[in-house]
């Protein structure tokens, strides 16, 4: 008891009430969304989707980015990031984030698809910044050139996706992650916006027939076999030379020890 | 001069056979065991159990073997060359492939263990002591050596016939000389291509690959792009080589012009669009390893890394110049252009370089 009264005389106690409130009605709210199909939620009003997206936004954001998207010391500003990259970063679990490092990392997104698209629009009135693509632009890879999408790749992702978009190194820790689970849209979306390290290709420079080459490049990677055998993640010659010198050598080691062994 | 050929003696009919006087038997007198060696004996040489077990184990390996053999030679003909499985670990493959390399290796290891298995617990394994022999040869051995060598030197008059000494000689101390000047051929001499690249002043920057002329307002900032100079596929057509695609490839990068600490040259960025060589000035990997937010560029080869907001500078790593800039401007058109070449030569350095 004397734990709740001292919480009730805090300054902060009815701003968090309102934020638990304000999280109970989303919740339901979300509940509710769920039994609405996805191609009516898109055609909801925008207005619907922005004040759903303010409720999730303050609930689930606002405490590193700000109530208003302006930035805080633990997140930056949002201001102009546009909607691709709210889905791109969301849809992919990295935000919200799980702790903070050199590198925000992929998992279990968060949100589904309809709250996601709710603070898309809502992070998109903060200020102008690139749109989620259209249907037509994500599905465009279907019937774009792969042989092209395979020169724009190895010109302009290969460097730090590796040549079979397995990811790779960069620098302090930070990486270029595998793009072995990444949807056409959110290989769409992180051209577009240039998450974390990763620098942006516009619309302009590399053109939406040239990201739907890269895509398909990129579907075709993915459900590419393996002839040779075990790819040991297709990482070239690090993880081949690191099997031959440890498997590799140590049965040849192992078998050198049981010929000179003695017999019982 | 003594002759102890006897021509008639040169061809044998009888080369190859074995002499009478030489017996297959095995002979009943092994090399003696060595003494002061203790010596276990092994379950094998005491059981004959365990003799006959170990027996059947070589022989199973044996014949499991010749079985992998025949499983190689079924699969061969039996599965379709477009079969694809799907196995753990290494996903999706071709079944022939996988069956055919999982047979042949047991095949193979299995005849390989089973003679292991078969030294080690049936074969004797008693220590045997061998004195070794000495390396001097005795008196007379190096006697006759130098015999035959003094008889040789002799006979073939290379003491004597001083003309066919010297005129040898001389041939045998020029014919070395055409694997020096064959090594004029590895190439011609670069001259000065290392130190000028296709670039030059007014020349579009193009994208690479798609080859479009590019608009500053198309850069926004934290935009990556490969470039070219327009001319690069005419070169390419007039040279048949790719060698001014490696010199002249490079990168333009936008930052906020606040962000730019440093240039090679006064205003060389266009409103903090910036162009420098994509060479990594080490040992030449193309390098676009771009981290948009610290404007590092890193080099996939050797890990060197530059940073793009000041000057292109080595920060870590082997490389140890700039990557050298481009200057840019805009054409009335609005289009980005070199303003002229690059003012150093681009990639590794090379042995007339200088500083």
């Amino acid at each position: 008891m004397k734990y709740i009264t001292k919480f009730r005389r805090r300054k902060s106690a009815p701003l968090l009430v309102l934020f638990f409130a304000l999280g109970f009605v989303s919740v339901v709210f979300s509940a509710a969304n769920v039994l609405v199909s996805p191609a009516q939620a898109r055609m909801g009003t925008d207005e619907t989707l922005v004040d759903k997206g303010s409720v999730l936004f303050a609930e689930g954001c606002s405490s590193c980015h700000g109530l208003n998207g302006q930035g805080t010391s633990d997140g930056p500003t949002l201001v102009g990031v546009g909607a691709a990259s709210v889905h791109f970063q969301v849809s992919t679990g990295r935000m919200p984030m799980a702790a903070p490092g050199a590198q925000v990392m992929r998992k279990e997104p968060s949100y589904n698809e309809e709250e996601t698209l709710a603070l898309a629009a809502y992070v998109a009135t903060f200020g102008p910044g690139p749109a989620i693509p259209s249907e037509e632009e994500i599905n465009a890879w279907v019937n774009a050139d792969v042989a092209e999408g395979g020169e724009l790749f190895r010109t302009n992702c290969a460097q730090c996706h590796n040549f079979a978009g397995s990811g790779g190194a960069l620098t302090n820790g930070k990486y270029a992650p595998s793009l072995g689970q990444s949807t056409p849209q959110q290989i769409y979306e992180a051209m577009l916006t240039g998450p974390q390290s990763m620098p942006i290709f516009s619309e302009k420079t590399l053109t939406p027939e040239n990201k739907a080459a890269i895509i398909r490049y990129i579907q075709e990677l993915n459900k590419s076999e393996n002839p040779g055998g075990v790819d040991l993640g297709r990482l070239g010659p690090v993880t081949e030379g690191l099997f031959l010198w440890t498997i590799g050598l140590g049965a040849l080691i192992a078998v050198a020890v049981w010929i000179g062994a003695r017999v019982r | 001069m003594s002759n102890n050929f006897d021509l008639n003696n040169t061809f044998d009919p009888d080369r190859g056979k074995l002499p009478e006087k030489i017996s297959k038997e095995v002979p009943s007198k092994l090399p003696t065991p060595a003494k002061g060696v203790d010596h276990y004996l092994r379950r094998t040489d005491t059981d004959p159990k365990a003799a006959r077990r170990a027996e059947r184990q070589v022989a199973t390996m044996f014949a499991l073997s010749g079985f992998f053999t025949l499983v190689f030679l079924v699969s061969f003909v039996a599965i379709p060359r477009e079969k694809k499985i799907a196995v753990n670990l290494i996903g999706v493959t071709s079944a022939q492939n996988l069956v055919l390399g999982v047979s042949f290796g047991l095949a193979i290891l299995l005849i390989g263990i089973g003679a292991i298995h078969w030294a080690k617990k049936l074969m004797p394994d008693v220590e045997m002591e061998q004195e070794r022999k000495p390396i001097k040869p005795s008196d007379e051995v190096q006697q006759e050596a130098l015999d035959a060598f003094r008889v040789g030197a002799q006979e073939s008059g290379f003491g004597s016939r001083k003309l066919v000494r010297r005129t040898l000689l001389g041939a045998l101390a020029l014919f070395p000389l055409p694997f020096v000047v064959m090594l004029r051929d590895l190439g011609p001499a670069p001259k000065g291509e290392l130190r000028k690249t296709a670039w030059e002043e007014g020349l579009h920057i193009v994208t690479d690959i798609t080859y479009q002329k590019i608009k500053p307002e198309d850069i926004p900032v934290g935009n990556l792009i490969s470039a070219m100079p327009e001319n690069i596929l005419e070169i390419q057509e007039e040279t048949h080589t790719l060698n001014e695609r490696g010199k002249s490839a490079i990168l333009l990068v936008r930052m906020r012009p606040e962000d730019i600490k440093s240039q090679q040259g006064p205003d060389w960025d266009y409103q903090g669009i910036l162009a420098y060589s994509k060479i990594c000035t080490h040992v030449g990997c193309p390098i676009a390893l771009y981290e948009q937010r610290t404007h590092n560029l890193l080099c996939p080869c050797h890990q060197s890394t530059f940073d793009l907001s000041d000057s292109g500078q080595p920060i870590f790593g082997p490389a140890a110049r700039r990557l050298p800039q481009l200057a840019i401007t805009v054409d009335e058109e609005g289009y980005l252009i070199a303003r002229q070449g690059f003012q150093e030569p681009v990639g590794p350095s090379f042995w007339e370089r200088g500083a």
